[in-house]
This record gives C-alpha cells, structure tokens and sequence, in this order.
C-alpha cells in the first residue's frame, strides 16, 4: 500500500525527523489558510500516487498567500495519470544547498532490509542506479538486531563531511529505521534529504510503501487507505478480497492463482487477444467470491467475453460452477463466457453448468483460443 | 530417493486442528504420507482422526514421534513463529504452506532458520510431493502426478498443476515437484533445487516455472550453464503484466525495468533452457531434449 507523501511525513516526523513546517489541504481555501501562517513562497504539491507530478503540472510554486489559493484550486480536481488530486501539500519553498538520497528498502536477495544512501539526491534513484551504481552506497541490516549506530555514522560519511552535520544524518537514519521497521514498510525514503543554506539537515520529500501483509493486524495503518486514488475497481475487488488489476484489453479473465491468472493472460496474448485484466480468486473459493469476480469484470465497458480458467486444487470447481450460475441470475452477463475448469469435483460442476445450458471445457489452451475469437467477433 | 520427501519422510503437521490444516493433513494420509505427529498448542493429548497423536509443542513431538519434517498451515500472524519452532526443535525440513505472511516477519526469521542448517520450503508455496514414494508435504493434489523421472521447480501453485497435469497426460511422470513459494523471501530458490535435481540419480531432467520480479531466474539460469548437465526446460509467467503491480504474488512484480519476462527469457535461452511459450509446450519440449513418455 502506498502512501501519500503527506502521510509519510506525518510518521516521519513522529519519529524525530526533522521536516519542514507544511500541511495538506483539500480545498483551495484550506491552502491559502496554510500559505499564510508559513509565510513566504510555498510550494503546492499534488497528493496522488503516480510518478511525474510536477511534469503534469501538479506541483506548483506560490509566491503569497493568493497565488496559494490560486495554484490549490487549478491542482485540485486536476487528473494526473488516471486519478483525481483530492489533497495539496502546502510547504514553505526551501532554500537547498545540497541535496541527497536516503532510502531503505526490503531486499529479495539479502532477506534484509538495505540502506542505500547516495549524494546524487533529488533525482530518480533508479536513474542513478542504473546509470552510475557507484554512487549508490548499499548496507544490508540485520533486522534481529536493528541498524547499529556506527551503521548509521558510516552511512552519514557517506553523505557529509561536516561533523555536525554527519551526526544529524546519522540519527535521521536511525530514525528512517524505526519508521521502516515499526510500520513494516517495504519501502521508505527520503528524497532528497537536503542541507539548507544555513547547514540544517532537513527531510524534503518523502516516500512510504507499507507491505500489504501488515495491514490484517494493523488496523491504525489501514485506516491511511485512501480508496479514491486507486482503479475504482480495483478498490471494490480489494474490499471483495479479491486480487485483481484493471488492464487494458477486451478478454475478462477469472482465474485460481497468481501464477496460472498470469499465465493465461499471457496466453490470451498468445492467441491473438489482449487481457481486459489480472484476477485470482485465490484458494478457498466461494460461490460470493466468483459473483463479486463478475461483478466487477462486466462493470468494465471493454469487456468483450469473458474466460474463467479454473485449476481445481483447493479450489471445488462445483464452488465455481455455482457461482457463475448464480451470477448469471442475479444479473444479465451481456457477453459471451467460456469455462475452462478441471480438476476437484470436475463432474460435479459440469453437471451444474450443463443443468443451466452452459458447458464447460478441460484444456486450458482451447479455452483460450475460443475466448480470444469470441472478444474478436464481437468487437 | 528423488528430493527432500520420500519414504523416509515422517511428517509433523503444525495447525493440525485448523480448517486448513485438518483439511490437509486428510488428503496427505489419503495419498499415503507418513504423518507421524500433530502440533496445535492448547490440544495436546488429542488424536486426529482418532489416528495422529496431538502435540502443544514441536518439541515434544518430535521427541515423542521422531518427526524429521514439519508442514505449517498456521495463520498468517502466527507462521513465522511457527517456523522458529519448527527450526528450534530441530526438525531439518520445515515447510511453511501459509500466504499474507509480513515480509519483515520473513526477514527475521531466516537468520535464525539459516542458523540452525533447516532447510526452509516456502512460506505461500504449495510444498512439494514425489509421487514415487507416495509422500506429499502440502497441498498439490495427488491425483495429478505420476512417478517418474522429470523433477519439477515452481513459484506457483496452480500454474505448477497445470504444467504437472500436461506431463502426466503424455505419459512423462515426475521425481519431485517442488513449489519455492511466490513471496519476496523464501527459504529455498530455484538454485537449491537444481541443485538437488542435478545430484539425484532419480532424476533425469528438470522443468523450471517462473515468474516477473526479482532476479532468482536469472540467477538460476547462470547456475544452469555453470552447473547442471541434465535438460531443464523453463517458462516464466508474466510476459504480459504492466509494470510496478503486483500480480497477486508479493513476489511477482517489475520493478523499474528489472524483473521482466523478457530478460528472464533471454537467460533462459542464453543458458540452453528450452523456453516454453505456453504451459502444453513443456511435453514437446521435453521431448526434444531427448526424454520419452515411459522413460519419464
């Protein structure tokens, strides 16, 4: 789950980091409020979750109070990549003497969360790390023990040579630590961490990835969900637990795990279609579960057929049966759908469907080729 | 003796009493696992089934019944837990079948894990199963494998049925089929089985299923050059998913530009793997390299 820059200051800055002064704002009115008790010139930043923001014009500097008020109101409402800015960051204009690169992220290869710190700040770091990886110093930690003091010295060197300076970065380590590693982030950085005019060591922008995982036990990070800058789709199969992924094509898929779900859009590619979407239904599938499936797959106008692909393990095929029947009582499916199940309780469902009308095919491949003719005549 | 479960598996099921658990543990008899021990704190001195004694701790299960492998099917809040304990009482194979686990729960865990020398499947893996021997420590179904001699390497879980399905339809049964599990951390990757294939006089080539994100592919596909002289023929899932989402898998994601199908498969072939475009083509693709429906 990402969260919105906003949020990720507001747990940074309980955490000790400092920060300059600023707060979100939604209406334009609200922004003018914030522009006026920080005094100066701000900047307005648009709080959605998408790369690019100031490319998109969502980023905006105010010279008063007015200008605060003006910028808000052309950011809000604005659409950048697909989603709606509902919130701005108001923060006062900062005057930058250097600007670095703070980040820690939790790493496949290691099994351990690594800091990577670079004096290349305030640019795209897989820029940098793709260009010139010698300028990224990575520090795998141990999480049994946490990050050592003299780790985070070693990393502030990195970063500075004045000595008081190299202290404060080394506490914003510890501090970006704690806040990785009591929120169970996956991913948290400060970017860029900044040393202003008069030598103060200050985070400027920060970045926030919470591991989904985390969110069953705790309810307090959940609540920074905010479903309005996602697919509205996607939010409703989230809350339908669901595993889905809106795409651009015309072939709905319904599929029984990850790797399957993915392996069957790629054969829709194959075959000459394009995936409308990534869908797993997961293991324990109930009838509601392929219901809320078709709910939201028929919900997209590019929906031109519709496959559910079923390799029954865990899965009851017969749970599946029943769940497009019902479906299809419950609401009119207005395009074709082709099945392909196997396995648990095969019989069982095909006897279901054919109750109904319907039929259900055993080989993955034709399926897909049927489906993929299907989306195509129809279109 | 095909890898890490065989006739010499006696199995300790931890969350026996569950719902997934009891599930299971009934389907693993059935195929013939030797399932020697039940662990569910509070519910010791029952039996399941009226058969598995019912332990509070691993420990005293593996006193009481000499269990030399664990299979964890705990809540997702609880399973790393699970196998620190498993590993502290000195079981050598601990599989962890639970998916939602939190990564950093994962992350500390391994040391310990690692420190002990247990060998780790998983966790969000459906086990693994070497159908020679009966024995299955999971969740893949039974019904679908046939004994043989192709030994099989997943991230997935259906996806592996289905790849094992088209096999055992064409006659090509297998050794063992492992699946590693689709987190970002898992206890034992794709160099450590073909490791293991390559060192089985029971296994005569290997099918590697893989999926976007990460590099483990690319790793194994250097390990295969370097180190495997017996065919593998590999398939990466993915090769259509948009970059920066997760595909279900914490695992399955592109990062940047890193982690893609594309570059997976260009090690593949780099490495002399048989690259499958589809899951049916693992058959033909076998069979190229040489192994026949039978001999498989």
């Amino acid at each position: 789950m990402n969260l919105h820059e906003y949020q990720a200051r507001a747990l940074l800055k309980a955490a000790g980091v400092p920060m300059l002064d600023g707060d979100v704002a939604s209406t334009p009115t609200e922004a003018e409020a914030i522009a006026r008790r920080i005094g100066g010139t701000v900047v307005i930043k648009a709080q959605v979750h998408a790369g690019g923001r100031g490319k998109a014009g969502g980023v905006k500097l105010a010279r008063n109070p007015a200008e605060a008020m003006d910028e808000a109101s052309q950011i809000l409402g604005m659409t950048i990549k697909g989603l709606t800015v509902h919130k701005v960051l108001v923060v006062p204009a900062a005057e930058i003497a250097t600007e670095s690169y703070l980040g820690l992220i939790m790493d496949r290869e290691t099994q351990r969360p690594v800091f990577m710190v670079s004096s290349a700040g305030g640019v795209d770091i897989e820029e940098v790390a793709a260009r010139t990886p010698e300028k990224i110093v990575r520090l795998p930690v141990d999480p049994t023990y946490g990050l050592f003091p003299h780790q985070a010295l070693t990393l502030a060197f990195v970063l500075f040579r004045d000595f008081t300076q190299v202290k404060a970065a080394a506490r914003i380590m510890e501090q970006l630590y704690s806040v990785f590693g009591g929120n169970g982030a996956s991913l948290a950085e400060i970017n860029p961490l900044v040393t202003t005019p008069d030598g103060r060591v200050v985070a400027l922008d920060a970045k926030i990835v919470i591991d989904d995982n985390e969110l069953f036990w705790r309810p307090d990070l959940g609540v920074l969900r905010d479903d309005s800058a996602e697919e509205p789709s996607e939010a409703a199969a989230r809350r339908a637990n669901l595993s889905f992924i809106k795409l651009d094509g015309n072939v709905g898929c319904v599929v029984n795990g990850a790797g399957l779900a993915m392996a069957t859009m790629d054969l829709v590619k194959y075959y000459g279609g394009e995936p409308a979407n990534f869908l797993d239904i997961g293991g324990s599938s109930s009838p509601e579960k392929v219901i809320n499936a078709l709910k939201i797959i028929t919900a997209d106008p590019h929906v031109r057929a519709i496959l559910f692909n079923i390799f029954g393990g865990i899965t009851r095929t017969d749970d599946v049966a029943n769940g497009i029947v019902a479906a299809t009582r419950q609401f009119k499916v207005n395009v074709p759908i082709v099945i392909r199940l196997t396995g648990t309780n095969e019989a069982e469902a095909i006897r279901i469907l054919n109750g109904v009308g319907m039929t259900a095919l055993s080989d993955m491949d034709q399926a897909v080729e049927r489906v993929v003719k299907l989306a195509r005549g129809a279109a | 003796m095909s890898i890490w479960a065989g006739a010499e598996t006696r199995l300790l099921v931890q969350g026996i009493t569950g719902r997934e658990g009891s599930f299971h543990t009934r389907q693993m008899l059935e195929y013939g696992t030797v399932v020697v021990a039940g662990v569910t704190p509070g519910k010791g001195g029952q039996r399941f089934e009226g058969q598995v004694p019912v332990f509070n701790t691993v420990a005293d299960a593996v006193r009481e019944t000499g269990a030399n492998a664990a299979v964890i099917y705990v809540p997702p809040m609880a399973a790393a837990a699970a196998v620190i304990e498993a590993a502290d009482a000195g079981v050598p194979l601990v599989v962890c079948i639970t998916e939602g686990i939190p990564v950093m729960h994962m992350s500390r865990a391994m040391p310990f894990v690692r420190s002990r020398g247990v060998r780790l499947i998983g966790p969000n893996c459906p086990g693994l199963i070497t159908p020679g021997t009966r024995t299955k420590i999971g969740i893949i179904p039974g019904n679908i494998c046939s004994p043989g001699r192709v030994g099989m390497v997943s991230r997935s879980g259906t996806l592996t049925y289905e790849v094992v399905n088209h096999l055992t339809r064409n006659g090509i049964g297998q050794s063992t089929c492992v699946g590693i599990g689709g987190d970002p951390i898992i206890g034992t990757n794709f160099i450590d089985c073909l490791n293991a294939f390559q060192d089985d006089p029971l296994t005569d080539a290997i099918v590697l299923i893989g999926e976007i994100g990460g590099t483990d592919e690319q790793q194994a596909a250097a390990f295969v050059r370097e180190r495997v002289t017996k065919p593998v023929v590999g398939f990466i899932a993915g090769q259509t998913a948009p970059k920066g989402r997760r595909m279900g898998h914490a695992g399955a994601i592109i990062s940047g530009s890193s982690g893609t199908a594309e570059e997976k498969m260009a090690a593949f072939e780099a490495a002399g793997i048989g690259v499958m475009k589809r899951p049916v083509d693992v058959v033909e693709l076998l069979r190229k390299k040489g192994v026949n429906p039978g001999e498989g």
